[in-house]
């Protein structure tokens, strides 16, 4: 890549001491992307808009917001009456949140419909778990801010988790909080972290990228690239296709901002914290209502934390899990069949965790978290051993080329 | 790298395609712009800072010869009850060689009440000269510790590095024993 590609002068003084450009040439045109990526392939970049969109309007928001106890409270209030365009700051701050989760949950589900975690993208899965880890911790701190009555019994519940731990829980609860329970401390700490996570987050997306730009996009027939003849430039193709996503995206999240900004909140967190009183029903933000139910569905205590941490452990070891050599679900009739029965368990989980824990929704929790497990656990790598795939193409240009004939 | 860049030779308009790309651009530019003003605007003074603008004195408990400080804005006002004798001497010295020649009538609305901000118009310091045996500097006005600005019994300044006259707040007399600034 010699600095004279460049037509601007500016650019290549530059470029040729610091070749910021070059690189930036390089992952737009040299990059080889598959040719045949669907729209599932555009979550990743609305991810990290959102991401985007979370620092840009937390760092404005944590210029009006109080850290302490008797102030956060009127503080957020204070945001959204009087502070200029605050109240649509923090919506979007707040509709964002829910709308990162559900891009995230739709990439993780591309990624398991189309094994994109299997060799030679190990790696790449788990630093994605990894993020969405951070992600959740995130979140989980940013909700208790506001220091509402969901923020102050959500930090409570959360951090007791901790004391299910034998011997040292306790001590790690105390830790945690400061003091002996959530109060001022845990507020300044929540506060600290909530601005600190996200930039750790963007550096852990930074080595998801490098991992990605390894070996590239999988894709919707998951066979490896053979050429030139299988890949087309990101720029302007993947480029302008990100677009549409994101235009659908921006649209989707306007919507909800300016019509529905608080349909996915709860309203018991417009009550200021009151230590002395829990509401009837608390629950936590929709995102982690499927781990909740998990939680809820194991009748002991440390049972139930582990099995919902094991939740999300048992995704790092997923490629080592399913041993099945073929990726896309396209290929694994039966493992289609188990997918969406997971996606339908998930869900399910979802709903249960939003009910109260009594009656049949204890039951159902019990038989969804079981199912859960099973299918990682048992399900998959049976499938990997006894599944009768469906012959593969020889190359992505094959089938792509066969439906052009064919129409 | 050749074959993945879109064809242009069976472009019939070229010139048609450059307009879509610039609109394109323009409209990005515009919404980007829609999209930052509400985070550049949110930095401004919100509604209960404004809220909190107007300040109300009660003058009646000032002697002749006292000042008082109040806080308007985040900022000191100075209010002095001036004696005669500093009257004249604003007055009298209107025709000097002023750095910021401005008459005495046109800073008071009131000859015995003076009202400025306390504030140096040098570098932003607070001038000394409201508490009974403070340096008033050489004009027996007010005198600013920073850089040693001397200000006059009208708030002028006569001496020192500031450019301009101590500021004068908008005030009104709400009765005979009440001012509101702001």
């Amino acid at each position: 890549m010699s600095a004279d590609k460049f037509s601007n002068p500016v650019v290549r003084w530059i470029d040729h001491r610091l070749p910021v450009f070059s690189m930036l040439d390089h992952e737009k045109y040299d990059y080889p992307v598959p040719k045949n990526l669907n729209y599932m392939w555009n979550f990743g970049v609305l991810a990290g808009l959102a991401l985007a969109i979370m620092m840009a309007t937390g760092i404005v928001l944590a210029m009006s917001y109080t850290a302490h106890v008797d102030y956060a409270f009127n503080s957020v209030e204070r945001i959204m009456r009087d502070v200029n365009h605050g109240w649509l700051i923090r919506y979007i701050h707040m509709n964002t949140a829910s709308f990162f989760f559900i891009v995230v949950y739709i990439h993780i589900m591309r990624g398991l419909y189309y094994g994109s975690y299997k060799a030679p993208r190990e790696l790449l899965w788990i630093l994605g778990v990894v993020i969405f880890l951070l992600m959740m911790a995130t979140a989980f701190m940013g909700y208790v801010l506001p220091w509402g009555q969901m923020s102050f019994w959500g930090a409570t519940v959360i951090t007791n988790l901790f004391s299910a731990i034998p011997l040292v829980g306790d001590s790690i609860v105390t830790l945690l909080w400061g003091g002996f329970s959530v109060d001022n401390p845990t507020l300044t700490r929540f506060f600290s972290l909530h601005y600190l996570l996200p930039f750790v987050i963007a550096g852990v997306v930074v080595l998801h990228i490098v991992a990605l730009h390894r070996f590239g996009s999988n894709n919707p027939i998951g066979i490896d690239a053979k050429g030139p003849q299988d890949t087309i430039s990101f720029h302007p193709y993947y480029t302008l296709k990100d677009m549409v996503g994101i235009a659908m995206f921006l649209l989707l999240l306007a919507v909800a901002v300016f019509f529905f900004p608080n349909a996915m909140g709860h309203p018991d967190n417009y009550i200021p914290a009151n230590p002395m009183q829990t509401p009837a029903h608390i629950v936590p933000e929709w995102y982690f209502l499927p781990f909740y139910a998990i939680l809820r569905a194991v009748p002991d205590k440390l049972g139930g934390v582990l099995m919902m941490f094991g939740a999300i452990a048992v995704l790092f070891v997923l490629p080592w899990l399913d041993r099945s050599p073929v990726r896309s679900a396209r290929f694994r009739p039966v493992f289609r069949i188990f997918f969406w029965l997971l996606i339908i368990d998930a869900v399910l989980l979802g709903y249960l965790g939003a009910k109260p824990a009594e009656g049949i929704y204890v039951i159902l929790s019990r038989l969804a978290t079981a199912w859960y497990f099973l299918h990682f656990l048992v399900i998959l790598p049976l499938l990997g051993m006894f599944e009768t795939t469906k012959p593969l193409p020889k190359s992505i240009s094959e089938p792509v080329l066969a439906t052009a004939k064919g129409a | 790298m050749t074959k993945s860049t879109p064809d242009t030779n069976d472009v019939q308009d070229p010139d048609r395609r450059d307009f879509i790309v610039v609109a394109t651009y323009a409209m990005g530019a515009i919404g980007a712009a829609a999209v930052v003003w509400p985070l550049i605007d949110q930095l401004n003074p919100a509604a209960d800072t404004l809220a909190l603008a107007n300040t109300e004195v009660d003058i009646s408990k000032i002697a002749e010869g006292q000042s008082i400080t109040v806080k308007w804005r985040g900022k000191p006002v100075f209010v002095r009850h001036r004696t005669a004798d500093e009257i004249a001497r604003a007055t009298t010295s209107n025709d000097d060689a002023l750095r910021d020649p401005q008459l005495d009538d046109a800073r008071v609305q009131r000859p015995e009440l003076l009202v400025v901000i306390g504030v140096c118009t040098h570098l932003g310091c607070v001038p000394l000269g409201q508490k009974t045996g403070e340096v008033r500097g050489d004009y027996d006005g007010w005198f600013c510790p920073c850089h040693g600005s001397h200000y006059d019994t009208s708030g002028r300044i006569r001496k020192g590095p500031a450019p301009t006259n101590l500021e004068v707040p908008p005030y009104t007399f709400l009765s005979d024993s009440v001012i509101r600034i702001g």
